[in-house]
């Protein structure tokens, strides 16, 4: 049991990390890496916020859609929890702690159209996970998106001060750098 | 004349993909292959007219505070319609499409067009931007996996290409290979405007 929770998380980061294997969450992934900083406080409140959406959308899923077989409101209400959850983690971190809201805070909206998150919910359900699983593979594929988010804004640092061709300024080399980086992550296939 | 507009601006000038870079994740992750491309393409077209056409017709009685979860609701039904019909229909493209016909609700794409365009225009006007858009969304992603397919596994739309058949580069199928031809179809597209512009 305890082998095959550690093999989730492993997989969920390096294997089938969301941003780069899966294609999922590319918008911040493009949009927010250009500063090491902000790529930071992008890729805690994604993983704080999918940890969150894994366990609430599981329980939904497990205790109130399948028992009433309203497995049709899936996306519907799936969606809605999302929102939901990332407008009240806002309010409780703007109100308990307001140094981390300072720099969590813009961050924040952004999230509830993160396809990462979504996708990490419906890809629990699809999974067959349990509770513990969905909350460990939601955690690992969060890590997994931090990683990805500051590699990649360290590349882009440097990128910044090379010579590009001016077609490939900006978005496209982004997207080069990414591919590059996604064949790198391959190399982790074999390891679980 | 200003409804062609209507219809054609998404297509190229403002087409989605390429020019205002929405909606990238689907983008990427169904072009493996044209028929997916296709399939994805009608599917966010059908999502995009159902929503636009709704928001436009509801636009003045919605309060402006709460119009985006408003707008995510009638969304996701339409999401949810076209997910059981697909699944219906076509069982084979429904599981090779898996959890990205959900993450349709959360394509830009369509919030933004929502939010950017129906909540300030008329159903019709609403009605043929959705279609334009679905049909710019629908050539990009056909432009990417064009590339992918060919070069990924020699076939397009699952017909096997003589010449590319000999010695296919798996990469482009999986997601570096994605990556890189996206990169570098925007580079293109820049590279030609900034030719016409020196013209």
């Amino acid at each position: 049991m305890s082998a095959s929770i550690i093999s989730i998380f492993i997989v969920a980061i390096f294997i089938e990390n969301f941003v780069l294997n899966q294609i999922l969450g590319l918008c911040p992934f493009i949009g927010v890496s250009n500063k090491i900083d902000s790529a930071v406080g992008m890729g805690l409140a994604v993983t704080f916020v999918m940890v969150m959406a894994g366990v609430a959308t599981w329980s939904i899923q497990a205790f109130l859609l399948v028992p009433l077989k309203l497995e049709y409101l899936q996306t519907i209400s799936f969606i809605l929890v999302i929102a939901s959850l990332v407008q009240f983690v806002e309010m409780v971190i703007r109100k308990t702690a307001p140094a981390l809201y300072q720099s969590l805070g813009v961050f924040l909206p952004l999230i509830t159209t993160n396809c990462a998150v979504l996708g990490v919910a419906l890809l629990n359900i699809k999974k067959n996970y349990g509770l513990v699983e969905s909350a460990v593979n939601s955690f690992g594929g969060g890590l997994g998106f931090f990683f990805a988010l500051i590699i990649m804004a360290g590349i882009r640092e440097r990128l910044d001060v090379s010579e590009i061709p001016e077609a490939m300024r900006g978005a496209p080399i982004a997207f080069v750098t990414a591919g590059l980086l996604a064949t790198a992550f391959m190399g982790f296939s074999g390891l679980v | 004349m200003n409804k062609l507009t209507e219809l054609t601006k998404g297509i190229w000038k403002e087409n989605p993909i390429f020019v205002i870079s929405l909606g990238i994740c689907p983008t990427l992750a169904v072009t493996s292959s044209m028929t997916n491309a296709l399939g994805m393409g009608i599917a966010a077209t059908f999502v995009l007219m159902g929503s636009n056409l709704f928001i436009s017709l509801i636009r003045n009685l919605v309060p402006g505070k709460i119009r985006i979860p408003v707008y995510i609701m009638i969304i996701a039904t339409f999401v949810t319609i076209i997910d059981k019909m697909i699944a219906a229909f076509s069982p084979a493209l429904s599981s090779s499409l898996g959890i990205f016909i959900p993450l349709i609700v959360v394509n830009c794409i369509i919030l933004g067009r929502a939010e950017a365009y129906a909540s300030k225009n008329g159903p019709v006007d609403s009605l043929l931007d959705a279609i334009g858009m679905g049909i710019g969304f629908t050539i990009a992603l056909s432009c990417l996996a064009f590339f992918r397919e060919l070069l990924g596994e020699g076939k397009l739309y699952g017909f096997p290409i003589p010449f590319f058949k000999a010695d296919p580069a798996l990469i482009m199928i999986m997601a570096p290979g994605g990556f890189v031809v996206f990169g570098l179809l925007i580079a293109l597209k820049r590279f030609m405007e900034a030719k016409g512009a020196t013209k």
